[in-house]
């Protein structure tokens, strides 16, 4: 076996140096009764080409989105990562070392750590992050359980505008660890008043900028009446290219910001491994899950970095941790600090205009089909239609045809049928003239 | 060098013996590298995107006012940035990484390359379930070998880590107690539990107590069954433990935690232990969770991502989180709602459907191995260890005497006397190339070293660590205590000011304000 270095003689050299006749008497505590003969019920050992023979065939099974027109968004986009990302995420050094407990042997990972951290909280407005979260679903529950201890509180209300599996993740959280929500019904691209829900038991407020439906709101006012009511708010972004073209929630007074970062760096994966950012603000520090690394000095006064604050952390704290969380989302806040890096603030910028032009140029040319309706005011990369059908259908045919249009909104919420007729459209950087016309096209011939 | 280092070059003093001896600041391979930030040079870019052709914007008004403030870099700045950054880290890929119960092994490249197939990685959750037979194929085969390897019939496979893994779990067995009218408010966790077991429980709503250990490493059963009554919801017990020893009295405890009407919920960090050669199911184990990044190689990637899959009984099986990949009547199916078979699980505990990348690399660690293989890994890995604790017999003090499984557990009576702590032999460790073992955990043993060495590394490999161990183990015995305090000293860092970074916490990098330098 390719990966394992002892040898047959190796082995016998060494049962005998630990003096047994065999590797069964280092397993004798193993009670007889759990003990089996010969091997699972699973097929022998295989050679690279033979595995990678088998992944090429399931691989060959999907649709990948590069191979077609692509329009998919939901909390998830398909952005052009640089070559410079891949390849240097690969770099054993990174791929294959631990968390960084050990920090002189580990100044790389906690430098760019440092680096993450630095970016997500000038992308966000906010004045500190945290080194990562697993996705921005999970940030989202972290970001309301941090509110209730903040506040010291127990109801968190959720806008209609969150993302339904962001909003599934805070009631499987709520439901455990004992707090209440007062969710929103799914809303459809209109205000809604969240103020009117605020009590003297709400933690917190959530809304998501721009909404799932892809619409960009002003949360400036909102965040006021939080902070009157001693609330906070926790502002969640699923598009975290957006910021590089609309206002970032700390200019709009968020307290909390839980947001998605695969866009920059990481693969559409199928949903993961992606990359949850956390950013707060400096007075909350304390009240932080997840681990943060600080600058400090080494014993010859050099300046270095370490994990710090640790005392909030499950290996120390143990029941009284701030969060169970351990490993999180290294390797993916690496991809994310890379592409930002390449960006910078001009590209960074162009990257977010190239998007929303692609959007504003989609919507342009679909919200003149026959029947069709744009249901949003604003938007991004991403927006809404009313189809004059429903739209599960219509993306099946469109699939059919080559094309993946996007996803409508009974995925989410089979049970709703006023929902039924709404697709979400997402468009990025990669979608091409050709690409729009192929969608317009489709979807024309779809709705006859 | 950049203003940061000269500032504090100044501040130490020019000609001091403690200070880095070179102009630069550098130390040959060793490059000073500033940060992002202190090389902005605006202007500069990384990518080159075209200008969008003229539209009229639709953000409603809500544009950022103000720029990000991010630095310009080119992309040759960029590559050498991230290149000397990684050429601070040790990595499995350089050397040993002995941390018990981490099971640090090599990481096949093959699986790196599959990963990233545009069939496996650009794939969207949401696109039509139509468009994606492959993907569920996979998660199906994945979950197979998860099942068979583990004895248990259903694998829940959306948790994005073990910590994760822990938290589904435990969520599980209480909706499983709910269903069945029962509020029980107690979890029993050993006292060598890692920290994530207590947190989870208390983060599922739990009172936790600590079940202690009996001289033998192992759970003291008659505390346990003191402890064990009808408010007991489950133990989680590590198996093998974290003293790196079997638990023989498994089966005993598991007839105790079922006879109380509790579940055995098992943390299934120290899985590749017995890979292949023990099924959970049959030591009597209900749940648990099985770090992919450890016992099925993927990438820990400096802490990150992970996956943790929880296996799971048949009387828990109904309560998993959603998603579901189900044989449905036309091939697999995924549902995504509490409906059907489903209508009992639990919501969600992740955005889409778990951690793919991670389900990719470690089927194809599997199927590489394959059943034998698999088993070999768990015999070597357990070899391995014992064969670093007959060379170590002498120098460095075992804590609980006999065979141990695929970690050692030594505490610090070898460093009685010397002045040498087990956070300096550590150090010292790190100065002779080696990370260090796990130190001070478990907490169950004074100045614990826990040792895993894993499979992937060969008898001279094993051979060069244990001399290294025993002759580090001779100078602090032989009076070294102030070399040992010193160390490390070959890093690009020494020991760096833990309490100063708590204390006054800087956690992200702000532009100086603009200061006359001194020396003008």
């Amino acid at each position: 076996m390719r990966y394992l270095p002892l040898t047959p003689a190796d082995r016998q050299q060494m049962l005998a140096a630990i003096g047994v006749g065999s590797i069964d008497a280092l397993y004798a505590d193993v009670p007889a009764a759990a003990c089996r003969d010969g091997l699972v019920e699973l097929p022998l050992a295989m050679g690279e080409m033979e595995v990678e023979r088998r992944f090429l065939s399931m691989a060959a099974k999907n649709v990948p989105a590069g191979a077609v027109p692509f329009f998919v968004g939901g909390g998830v986009y398909r952005h052009h990562v640089p070559a410079a990302v891949d390849h240097l995420i690969q770099r054993g050094e990174f791929l294959t070392s631990y968390t960084p407990y050990q920090p002189e042997l580990a100044q790389g990972t906690l430098q760019y750590l440092f680096e993450f951290q630095t970016q997500v909280a000038l992308l966000t407005g906010m004045e500190v992050a945290n080194a990562s979260l697993y996705d921005g679903a999970t940030a989202c529950a972290e970001a309301v359980l941090m509110a209730n201890r903040a506040t010291r509180r127990d109801k968190a209300v959720l806008s209609g505008g969150l993302h339904p599996h962001y909003r599934s993740v805070c009631e499987t959280y709520a439901r455990f660890a004992g707090f209440e929500l007062a969710a929103r019904d799914p809303a459809r691209g209109g205000g809604e008043d969240l103020a009117r829900s605020i009590d003297e038991r709400t933690s917190c407020v959530v809304v998501q900028n721009p909404d799932f439906y892809g619409e960009i709101r002003d949360y400036s006012e909102l965040a006021e009446m939080c902070h009157r009511a001693g609330a906070l708010l926790v502002v969640v972004v699923t598009e975290i290219v957006s910021l590089g073209a609309v206002r970032p929630p700390g200019a709009m007074g968020a307290d909390i910001v839980a947001a998605e970062g695969q866009s920059l760096g990481n693969a559409l994966n199928f949903g993961g491994p992606h990359v949850g950012l956390f950013a707060t603000r400096d007075k909350f520090v304390r009240q932080m899950p997840g681990r943060l690394v600080g600058q400090t000095a080494d014993a010859e006064g050099r300046r270095g970095w370490v994990l710090t604050l640790s005392t909030r952390e499950q290996h120390i704290r143990r029941e009284k941790a701030t969060s169970n969380i351990c490993t999180n989302a290294g390797l993916c806040a690496l991809a994310f600090t890379i592409h930002l890096a390449l960006l910078g603030e001009e590209g960074f910028a162009r990257l977010a205009q190239l998007n929303h032009a692609a959007a504003v140029a989609t919507a342009q040319r679909l919200e003149r089909l026959p029947g069709v309706q744009l249901v949003n005011q604003s938007f991004f990369n991403e927006f809404a239609l009313r189809l004059p059908v429903p739209a599960a259908p219509i993306v099946e045919a469109l699939a059919g045809r080559g094309i993946l249009a996007g996803i409508p909104v009974s995925r989410f919420h089979p049970e709703r049928a006023e929902l039924a007729d709404l697709l979400l459209v997402a468009a990025t950087e990669t979608a091409t003239e050709d690409d729009i016309d192929r969608l317009e096209a489709g979807l024309r011939e779809a709705l006859i | 060098m950049n203003e940061w280092s000269q500032a504090l070059r100044a501040r130490a003093g020019a000609g001091s013996p403690q200070g880095p001896d070179t102009y630069s600041g550098n130390r040959a391979l060793q490059i000073e590298e500033p940060l992002l930030f202190e090389q902005d040079g605006p202007g500069r870019c990384g990518v080159d995107l075209p200008e969008p052709t003229p539209f009229r914007s639709r953000l409603g008004g809500l544009e950022r006012g103000e720029p990000v403030g991010l630095p310009g870099l080119s992309e040759p700045q960029i590559v050498r940035h991230f290149t000397r950054l990684s050429q601070k880290n040790y990595a499995i890929d350089s050397g040993l990484y002995p941390l018990g119960s981490c099971t640090m092994k090599h990481n096949p490249r093959l699986n790196e390359k599959l990963a990233r197939l545009p069939g496996l990685a650009d794939i969207h959750p949401l696109q039509p379930v139509s468009t994606v037979p492959g993907a569920l194929e996979l998660i199906d085969t994945l979950a197979h070998w998860l099942k068979v390897l583990t004895g248990l019939p259903a694998v829940a496979l959306s948790p994005a880590a073990g910590a994760h893994g822990e938290l589904c779990g435990i969520m599980t067995i209480r909706a499983a107690l709910e269903a069945r009218g029962e509020r029980r408010s107690r979890i029993l966790v050993p006292e060598s539990a890692h920290g994530t077991n207590p947190a989870t429980a208390a983060a599922c709503g739990y009172a936790v107590e600590a079940i202690p250990a009996n001289e033998r490493g192992r759970v003291d059963l008659a505390a346990l069954q003191a402890k064990l009554g009808p408010d007991v919801a489950a133990l989680m017990l590590t198996n093998p433990n974290t003293c790196g020893l079997f638990e023989s009295e498994i089966l005993d405890i598991a007839a105790a935690v079922h006879a109380a009407g509790a579940f055995f919920y098992c943390d299934g960090a120290n899985f590749n232990a017995i890979v292949g050669r023990v099924r959970p199911a049959d030591l009597g184990i209900d749940c648990m969770h099985i770090n992919l990044h450890k016992t099925f190689s993927t990438p820990h990637g400096g802490g990150g991502p992970g996956s943790g899959p929880v296996a799971l009984a048949a009387a828990l099986a109904p309560f998993a989180p959603l998603p579901w990949v189900v044989h449905g009547e036309n091939g697999l199916e995924l549902v995504e709602h509490a409906e059907g078979a489903a209508g009992q699980a639990l919501g969600r505990l992740k955005g889409y459907h778990g951690q793919m990348g991670m389900f990719v690399r470690a089927l194809a660690y599997m199927m590489s191995h394959g059943a034998d293989g698999l088993k070999q890994v768990a015999e070597d890995a357990v070899l391995n260890a014992n064969y670093l604790r007959v060379r170590l017999a002498d120098a460095l003090t075992q804590s609980f005497p006999g065979s141990c499984m695929h970690e050692v557990l030594f505490d610090d009576r070898f460093l009685k006397d010397t002045g040498v702590t087990t956070l300096d032999f550590a150090k010292a460790l790190i100065d002779e190339g080696y990370h260090p073992m796990t130190m001070y955990f478990p907490l169950v043993v004074h100045g614990a070293l826990l040792i895993e060495p894993t499979e992937t590394e060969s008898k001279e490999s094993l051979d060069q660590f244990a001399a290294v161990l025993v002759e580090l183990a001779r100078q602090a015995q032989a009076g070294g205590a102030e070399a040992f305090r010193a160390a490390p000293r070959f890093t690009p860092r020494r020991r760096l000011d833990e309490t100063g970074a708590a204390r006054k916490p800087v956690l992200r990098w702000r532009p100086e304000p603009v200061q006359r330098n001194a020396a003008e």
